[in-house]
């Protein structure tokens, strides 16, 4: 249960989309002149997260993971097709970008009007192939966490564009340099929520945090545990990825 | 430039100023802000792109009499992610390191919107020879901003470029330290990317009072 509460508090604030990875910026940036578009898209968002996070958990824990393969029978157990983990995540998210379009459609017009001129824009998301990447690099441990995972950072996403379009609904009436309008003050407005975002990271993990040279060594760390034993049991990985949590 | 035609040659150096993917089109930002905190990291990334780009655009441009118009995206999000995985296969075998700095952002070159956007744009409409030329100018357009602000970021915020000291030692206060100067850790943040992409467009847009937008 913590370790849910952990990663949600996490995804959104900490580790935010926008803030501190830049995910999605492109379509962050173009829709978010009015609040109402960045709600739709941000719903949007949430709900394709949601559904493709946890099923490429599964496409990777499955298939493509180094071992992976293991339950068609031992002699399978020394394939690693994680090269192809680009290629069929994309396919995934384009694939169900789709179906949820044609479901939503058909069951639910009301919402489809709202979210529908959005659905195809996100399968080039970046936001949406990102949190699977990111799903598969943090060795998120169980499929129940991946949920967790794609809803949360879905919801950061969702918080960022809201309160960028507010702010930009409001900065029509100020008076920018010419040469910094519309675009040029987005960018630096974002930097700056971005600062004030950074604060955040002292929530979870206090003062053990290391500085930032330091990261890259834990997850090389982690990359070497995993290739030691390469036949992990599911309470090791969980182990691996409360180091990652902790770095 | 004998090489090429006028028109030809527009197709390369338009997207280097006047219409810049990232400053002026707001195309292909995600990956441009999160790896710029070192300028090798950003010739490394904007050189995967131009190779993506160019070969991309090439491929899309031959095909694009064959592919159904309902299902392009997904056949060009394909081609996209079959020379990532090559991109990203070669930096894992020659530059271990870097790919690991890289991580998750090489991946990412898919969802680039300036590979998509000129997929559609150009790639869908024109002929090899000039899909190859617009990828490569565009490319070209992303790699230069890239390398601005991965060479601000890195000078201010370190020191170095390309790693090599350039300012003098921090600790044993030579060069410029020894009158005082001091690193900028903030250029280091991610934040800081956003806002120096920010001051380039003030300036290229104080230069060129024609793309100064309506507000």
């Amino acid at each position: 249960m913590l370790e849910h509460l952990e990663l949600f508090f996490k995804s959104i604030f900490i580790d935010n989309m926008v803030f501190a990875v830049f995910l999605g910026m492109c379509s962050y940036l173009a829709v978010s002149k009015k609040v109402s578009t960045a709600v739709g898209l941000g719903a949007a968002v949430i709900f394709v997260l949601a559904v493709t996070v946890p099923l490429n958990w599964l496409l990777d824990q499955y298939l493509l993971q180094d071992g992976a393969l293991a339950w068609l029978g031992p002699e399978y157990a020394d394939y690693n097709l994680s090269f192809l983990s680009f290629i069929m995540f994309i396919a995934t998210i384009a694939t169900m970008v789709q179906l949820v379009e044609i479901v939503v459609e058909k069951f639910s017009p009301a919402l489809y009007n709202s979210l529908g001129i959005f659905l195809p824009l996100i399968a080039v998301n970046c936001a949406i192939l990102g949190g699977s990447l990111f799903m598969q690099a943090r060795e998120i441990p169980s499929l129940g966490l991946a949920l967790n995972y794609g809803i949360s950072s879905g919801i950061g996403w969702f918080l960022a564009i809201l309160a960028i379009a507010a702010i930009r609904e409001k900065i029509r009436y100020s008076n920018v340099p010419p040469p910094l309008r519309g675009l040029g003050i987005t960018f630096i407005i974002t930097g700056l929520m971005g600062i004030g975002f950074q604060s955040f990271g002292g929530m979870l993990t206090g003062d053990n945090e290391p500085p930032e040279g330091t990261s890259n060594t834990t997850v090389e760390k982690t990359i070497e545990e995993k290739e030691i034993n390469k036949e992990i049991e599911d309470e090791e990985k969980a182990v691996s990825y409360n180091e990652v949590l902790n770095k | 430039m004998a090489l090429l035609s006028k028109k030809d040659s527009n197709l390369i150096l338009d997207p280097l100023a006047d219409n810049n993917p990232i400053t002026i089109q707001v195309l292909g930002i995600c990956s441009a802000l999160a790896i710029t905190a070192e300028l090798k990291a950003s010739l490394v990334m904007a050189i995967s792109v131009i190779f993506v780009m160019g070969i991309g655009n090439i491929v899309i441009s031959l095909l694009r009499n064959v592919i159904p118009s309902k299902i392009r995206i997904i056949a060009q999000l394909i081609v996209v992610a079959t020379l990532v995985i090559v991109v990203d296969q070669v930096l894992k075998a020659f530059a271990y390191e870097l790919s690991k700095t890289l991580s998750v952002f090489v991946g990412l070159i898919i969802t680039n919107c300036i590979i998509m956007g000129r997929f559609e744009a150009f790639a869908l409409g024109n002929g090899v020879w000039r899909s190859f030329l617009d990828g490569i100018g565009n490319a070209l357009g992303y790699g230069v901003i890239l390398v601005i602000i991965g060479f601000f970021r890195e000078l201010l915020g370190s020191g170095t470029l390309f790693g090599i000291p350039v300012l003098g030692d921090p600790i044993a206060k030579t060069g410029l330290y020894s009158i005082g100067y001091e690193n900028n850790g903030f250029m280091i943040i991610p934040p800081a990317a956003l806002i120096v992409v920010g001051i380039i467009i003030w300036v290229q847009r104080t230069r060129n009072k024609a793309l100064i937008e309506e507000a």
